[in-house]
């Protein structure tokens, strides 16, 4: 099989705020043999929820621009956030369905010197892994495994709904995310409110942080319900923001105290294959940065760092 | 302000149902498919904590009762979590329709300011969430990836295609406009 290569969409918060997940990305995907191109000048997504709300056909074309760059080079994308995921893949998909929209974005992009032409696809890192990559393998790397390690998930919105356009996986029973983060060889735990959004998308962590941080802690709450667990992993960087900055926020906001690591998925697998936690600059997450203090290595089944 | 005689009837004597064609046109074509079940307000994470509440946005809509729809400051409670549209019946995509109501509000000049300046940073830095300190770049440099991402925080020249795109769209009049109105 060639080497799979694909253009790394970065976004916004994977490289402005938790570049741990960018360099955990990187180390996963070279360990897999997956290529990962710079997509130079790529912007924003731009923010489905927010971008999305005020302008659909500006939204679009941002969106289209980034599609671009990916078609110029003749490679697919691949993303490790569910709201780039969304501008990206939904935006492709509208326009190789909806004459009217392609028209107007394509009138939009003439102004820049650029076309939409529909020529590649969109790749969630979770999808990427599980459809091309494939379980076996990333199961075959997994040479320091995670056992004992007590896992919920948060799987979030945009990778699988709505559902029935994006065609991923069963949103109300969703199985493939989990199977992927099993294949580190912690273990599962189920809470209630697992597929409940984290409530940070739709612009309503921009313009309301408390109701935002509300749905947080009810699933925080959830997980202590069900007994707790060691670690929660996401594939998305927008719900790693809200859930790891946002215990911060919620001691500000409730008085309320929670001691959650949360992990993207690439840097969860970055730790079952073996690299070490700062080889990717885990403890810059910022609740440890603003708590000052650091991941409980314990509970994670690694050695203390100094 | 809930009970029935401080509001007064609702009578549609000529249905106006120009507000339901902005919605079809805008990204909300099933609107007209709701029956009113009520699925999507009872699986919304956001309905169970605040006075957003979908099936009556919707039903609001069908009345014509644009004002209403576009004015109301929960419309902006909606995480887009796509649940209501995953489990609707009827495929309205209650999510679309509410993000179509709100581009119609904004275009009618109702746009929290929050919402504005995140829309200002993507036309002034490319991103919504900008490389905007040195700390971030230092936090970078610390995970062993290149201080500047090869982003539009590298690349002024993509930031500037997307002000012409602005431009061309009117989005940018949009977004000053509010200010303007706001420095009043």
């Amino acid at each position: 099989m060639p080497k799979q290569s694909f253009y790394h969409f970065l976004g916004c918060i994977i490289p402005h705020r938790y570049p741990s997940i960018e360099a955990a990305a990187k180390l996963v995907f070279k360990d897999l043999g997956v290529e990962l191109l710079d997509m130079e000048g790529a912007t924003c997504c731009p923010a489905p929820g927010v971008f999305g709300s005020f302008d659909r056909v500006t939204w679009a074309t941002i969106a289209a621009r980034n599609l671009t760059i990916a078609e110029a080079g003749g490679h697919p994308i691949t993303t490790g956030c569910n709201g780039c995921f969304a501008s990206l893949w939904d935006t492709n998909h509208e326009l190789k369905h909806d004459d009217e929209l392609r028209a107007a974005v394509n009138e939009n992009l003439a102004e820049i010197g650029r076309e939409f032409k529909g020529t590649i696809e969109v790749w969630h890192y979770v999808d990427a892994l599980y459809s091309l990559v494939g379980l076996e393998k990333i199961r075959e790397k997994a040479t320091r495994p995670l056992k004992g390690v007590r896992m919920a998930i948060h799987p979030g919105c945009h990778w699988m709904r709505p559902k029935q356009v994006k065609k991923k996986d069963d949103s109300e029973h969703p199985h493939i995310f989990k199977e992927i983060c099993e294949a580190s060889g912690a273990e599962y735990v189920p809470y209630k409110d697992e597929l409940i959004c984290c409530g940070a998308g739709g612009a309503v962590r921009t313009a309301d942080v408390k109701t935002a941080l509300d749905f947080t802690k009810q699933k925080f709450d959830s997980l202590l319900e069900a007994g707790g667990a060691d670690v929660v992993v996401t594939p998305c960087p927008f719900c790693e923001l809200q859930l790891d900055m946002g215990q911060v926020e919620i001691q500000k906001f409730f008085d309320a105290e929670y001691h959650f690591d949360i992990l993207h998925v690439m840097e969860l697998l970055a730790l079952a294959f073996g690299h070490e936690p700062e080889e990717f600059g885990l403890t810059t997450h910022l609740q440890y940065m603003q708590r000052k203090n650091q991941p409980n290595w314990k509970r994670l089944g690694i050695e203390a760092r100094a | 302000m809930t009970s029935a005689d401080e509001k007064s009837p609702i009578v549609i004597d000529a249905p106006d149902d120009s507000f339901i064609q902005m919605i079809i046109k805008t990204g909300g074509p099933n609107v007209q498919n709701c029956y009113q079940c009520g699925t999507c307000s009872g699986s919304c994470p956001a309905g169970a904590r605040t006075n957003y509440l979908v099936r009556g946005i919707i039903r609001k809509a069908l009345l014509g009762l644009k004002e209403q729809c576009i004015s109301a400051p929960e419309l902006w409670f909606c995480t887009t979590c796509y649940t209501c549209t995953d489990r609707c019946p009827q495929d309205v995509k209650p999510t679309d329709v509410i993000k179509a109501i709100r581009n119609i509000a904004v275009a009618e000049g109702y746009m929290l300011v929050p919402h504005q300046k995140t829309a200002l940073k993507v036309l002034e830095a490319g991103h919504a969430v900008p490389l905007d300190k040195e700390s971030w770049e230092v936090l970078r440099e610390k995970v062993g990836v290149e201080r500047v991402p090869p982003n539009a925080s590298r690349y002024p020249e993509a930031i500037e295609e997307i002000r012409k795109i602005a431009k061309k769209t009117g989005f940018d009049k949009l977004v000053e406009e509010k200010e303007e109105k706001k420095e009043e």
